[in-house]
């Protein structure tokens, strides 16, 4: 029997099925690989494994006993250490205090400092760093170094389960040589590993197994050393296209947004692109690789360190309200956050950026948006229902609306379908398509590869940073593009 | 902060000169403050004036200490002016009824202690921010100060509660400070101590930092919160026994905008609105800045208007600097 075994893991949150039935066994002294596209149900899987959520149907082992996590606690106290992306350190203690938090070591609760110490070294030393200071408070730490206080403190608290989420993902090269070192040492030291990672060419060298996860189901468990990146990338995409996208053909006219070697403050790295007239360019990457930055670059968010973003025939400082004046309006991938004002009406956040003078009438605005209503057929009451009442389809179609009311060219769209149900993707997607034959220009980043093959005339990919050449939809597919963005 | 040189031991040696330089600045800025008094008014600069100061702010560096602990953690206790109020509306209904001073003094600390605790139990229970919590124990300790007094100054023989910041008597000058300030300052190097060297201090600061990692690492979130609240209301009740000492009577309108003051002070002392961050000697070093500024002021002959507008603007010139030292550090 492995050592940790999870059995037919079920999990649904509304209507979607996160996870169907999937099974994983990983055994002590292993790293075992979890791979999976955007959304499989890798990290659903891990939740259900450190307790924050609970399975709906299915069982785990741990060490030959049931093991039933209620609590992040539970699965702390149980031996299992998750390691997140955002990592959960204090930032205002200590590298000791930080590995030692929750576990201190008291004499009638005053600190014995010298104990706490020489365990935050002993298991700093474990892996490979005995000169890390354990004064140092660890906001004066850069990521890498953080990284490692939160694996010791895995380590300093026993755990015999470590489960690490793209632990490489913000690290340089020689961070993750580092990194690598210390897996190395917890292998050697008997602990069960699950290794989360996009980046295929790592998990040769690190992973013992690896589980593809596609659509929430387990589609097999392979030997990482003879396992080609080819194999891996054609279980994780091996689903069939759907004929929902409408492409119309067209031909480009000339280009309204040029970007230029555009670098921003830690990403994009480096990004060129052009977006012409009647055209949809998507963009393509993991989650991390920089899209989300490049638009917000673009859009005047973010600031720009080097390169140049030409609107037209203008240049020069962006800010949102110039992009705005100049025709680009950007769609935010989070919608609740950044896009809507979720308790105002339709009316309002239709017409929120294209407000003039310092009056607004009302009546003027709700004749205005029940044009939009009627063209985009958002479901609601009216123009005075609020945002937040409307399904998350509906929201993204007024959402959609405010950037066309007020007369943008381009349009920069970051995740339009996300979280909306079928029916509302597909008149999305029609609604790109009559942009772009209307003369728009659009630029999509999503991360399901199926709808930019179908809704892009050209897709570039971005990795770590960098985007690669705009190609033409016809010479691509999944496993081309899901090649280029995991860098095999 | 790409590269990750082999960290050296001079890390140390760095976070421990940026709380030395936080302290130092204030000093500094203190002393610039006290300069500028004593040039303007030449007997502003003497050891009984010192005194003196120290005297008519101790409410404000009492609590101080207790908000410092609230918002270390991440809160706001907004409700300690109104707290002290009705502290020492408690201890004078106590001495005017002939009770022992010593009984008066602990009623007094233990309505301060419950309306901390009650505070406390509605932020970890009901789930309610503080801001909305402490705001609605603002009014209502108010309110029961108010109706203790009957809507007027409980006024109570004078007793050796009197005396704790009164000037000292000939016979006892070698005391240099009255005993009150003395205990602020006792009191001060407890709380200090236990912020840095206790379980309990650290996971004060830990829940400020980051709440969801120390709820992950299993410190107990609730009874933090609940103990910060605690302690903020015994400090609002101990600046209430020193507002009675002062007045000898019990005044339920008494100690308006105290909190204020306090936020002030411990925000000036480095301390940050989100948590984590912030000292008892920096609060101290902020509250004594404060008190400077209002006593110089009223000294000086400024009208109060003129002192209200000039203490308003140096809060947030201070800490509008601290926060620009903050960030040219980072960028660096």
């Amino acid at each position: 029997m492995p050592f940790l075994q999870l059995n037919r893991i079920t999990k649904r949150f509304g209507a979607t099925l996160a996870l169907d039935g999937v099974d994983l066994a990983v055994e002590q002294g292993e790293v075992h690989a979890l791979v999976g596209e955007n959304g499989s149900g890798k990290s659903t899987l891990m939740r259900v494994l450190a307790g924050a959520i609970q399975a709906d149907s299915g069982s785990m082992s741990l060490d030959g006993a049931a093991y039933r996590p209620r609590s992040p606690m539970d699965a702390r106290r149980a031996g299992i250490a998750m390691i997140h992306q955002e990592l959960s350190l204090c930032p205002h203690l200590s590298v000791a205090e930080n590995v030692m938090l929750g576990v201190e070591e008291t004499s009638l609760g005053m600190l014995k400092r010298s104990e706490m110490r020489g365990r935050a070294t002993e298991a700093l030393a474990k892996l490979g760093h005995p000169d890390l200071n354990p004064e140092t408070e660890v906001r004066h730490l850069p990521i890498a170094l953080r990284q490692l206080v939160e694996i010791a403190r895995a380590v300093a608290v026993g755990s015999r389960v470590v489960i690490l989420d793209e632990p490489t993902s913000s690290l340089t090269e020689k961070d993750v040589e580092r990194l690598f070192g210390v897996i190395e040492t917890l292998r050697g030291e008997g602990q069960a590993i699950v290794y989360i990672s996009h980046f295929l060419d790592e998990l040769e060298r690190i992973a013992d197994r690896l589980t593809v996860l596609r659509d929430g189901r387990n589609v097999g468990v392979l030997p990482a050393a003879e396992t080609t990146a080819d194999e891996i990338v054609s279980r994780m995409v091996g689903r069939q296209i759907e004929s929902m996208y409408p492409r119309s053909p067209r031909t480009a006219g000339e280009p309204l947004l040029q970007i230029e070697g555009l670098q921003g403050v830690q990403k994009p790295v480096e990004a060129s692109l052009e977006v012409r007239r009647n055209e949809v360019v998507g963009i393509a990457g993991l989650n991390g690789s920089g899209r989300t930055e490049l638009l917000r670059t673009v859009f005047g968010l973010d600031r720009v360190r080097r390169g140049e973003v030409r609107v037209g025939a203008v240049s020069g400082p962006a800010s949102p309200s110039r992009r705005w004046s100049q025709g680009i309006g950007m769609l935010s991938e989070d919608r609740k956050l950044e896009g809507l004002a979720l308790n105002m009406s339709i009316a309002d956040n239709i017409t929120l950026a294209s407000l003039r003078g310092a009056i607004v009438r009302p009546q003027e605005q709700e004749r205005q948006a029940r044009e939009w209503i009627a063209k985009l057929a958002v479901r609601c009451q009216g123009p005075g229902q609020a945002v937040g009442e409307l399904s998350g389809g509906n929201q993204q179609k007024v959402a959609i609306a405010r950037l066309l009311h007020h007369g943008v060219d381009v349009l920069l769209l970051d995740e339009p379908t996300r979280g909306i149900d079928v029916g509302s993707k597909e008149q999305i997607y029609r609604l790109i398509d009559g942009l772009a034959n209307e003369g728009k220009a659009v630029l999509v980043v999503s991360s399901y590869l199926p709808e930019l093959l179908g809704v892009c005339d050209r897709v570039a990919v971005m990795r770590k940073g960098v985007l690669g050449e705009a190609k033409d939809v016809e010479t691509l597919d999944q496993e081309s593009l899901m090649h280029e963005a995991v860098g095999a | 902060m790409t590269g990750t040189k082999p960290p050296a031991k001079e890390e140390k040696a760095v976070s421990g000169a940026r709380t030395w330089l936080n302290i130092v600045g204030l000093v500094v800025a203190w002393l610039l403050i006290f300069g500028v008094f004593s040039v303007l008014k030449p007997n502003f600069a003497s050891f009984s004036n010192f005194v003196t100061i120290l005297r008519q702010q101790a409410p404000v560096f009492m609590v101080a200490l207790g908000m410092t602990y609230v918002i270390v953690s991440g809160g706001i206790d907004l409700s300690v002016g109104s707290v002290a109020a009705f502290a020492s509306v408690v201890i004078a209904w106590f001495v005017m009824r002939g009770y022992s001073p010593l009984v008066a003094l602990f009623a007094g600390l233990a309505a301060g202690t419950a309306c901390g605790l009650f505070n406390g139990a509605l932020v970890t229970r009901l789930k309610v921010v503080p801001f909305i919590v402490t705001l609605g124990t603002m009014l209502a300790a108010r309110g029961l100060a108010k109706g203790l007094g009957n809507e007027q100054k409980i006024d109570a023989p004078a007793t050796w509660l009197n005396e704790l910041v009164a000037v000292l008597r000939p016979e006892h000058k070698w005391l240099l400070f009255p005993v009150g300030v003395w205990v602020t300052l006792l009191l001060g190097l407890l709380m200090a101590w236990i912020l840095k060297y206790t379980r309990f201090g650290r996971h004060v600061v830990a829940v400020g930092s980051n709440e969801q990692a120390a709820r992950l690492c299993g410190v107990p979130i609730d009874r933090v919160q609940l103990s910060v609240f605690a302690i903020s209301g015994l400090f609002a009740g101990l600046a209430g026994l020193v507002v009675f000492s002062r007045l000898t009577v019990g005044d339920p309108t008494v100690a308006a905008g105290l909190e204020l003051d306090a936020i002030a002070a411990v925000v000036i002392g480095g301390a940050s609105l989100s948590g984590g961050q912030g000292s008892i000697a920096g609060s101290l070093l902020g509250a004594l800045i404060m008190a400077t500024i209002r006593a110089g002021g009223s000294q000086y002959g400024l009208s109060n208007w003129v002192q209200e507008v000039l203490t308003g603007g140096i809060i947030v010139l201070a800490v509008a600097l601290d926060r620009l030292r903050m960030s040219s550090r980072q960028a660096s």
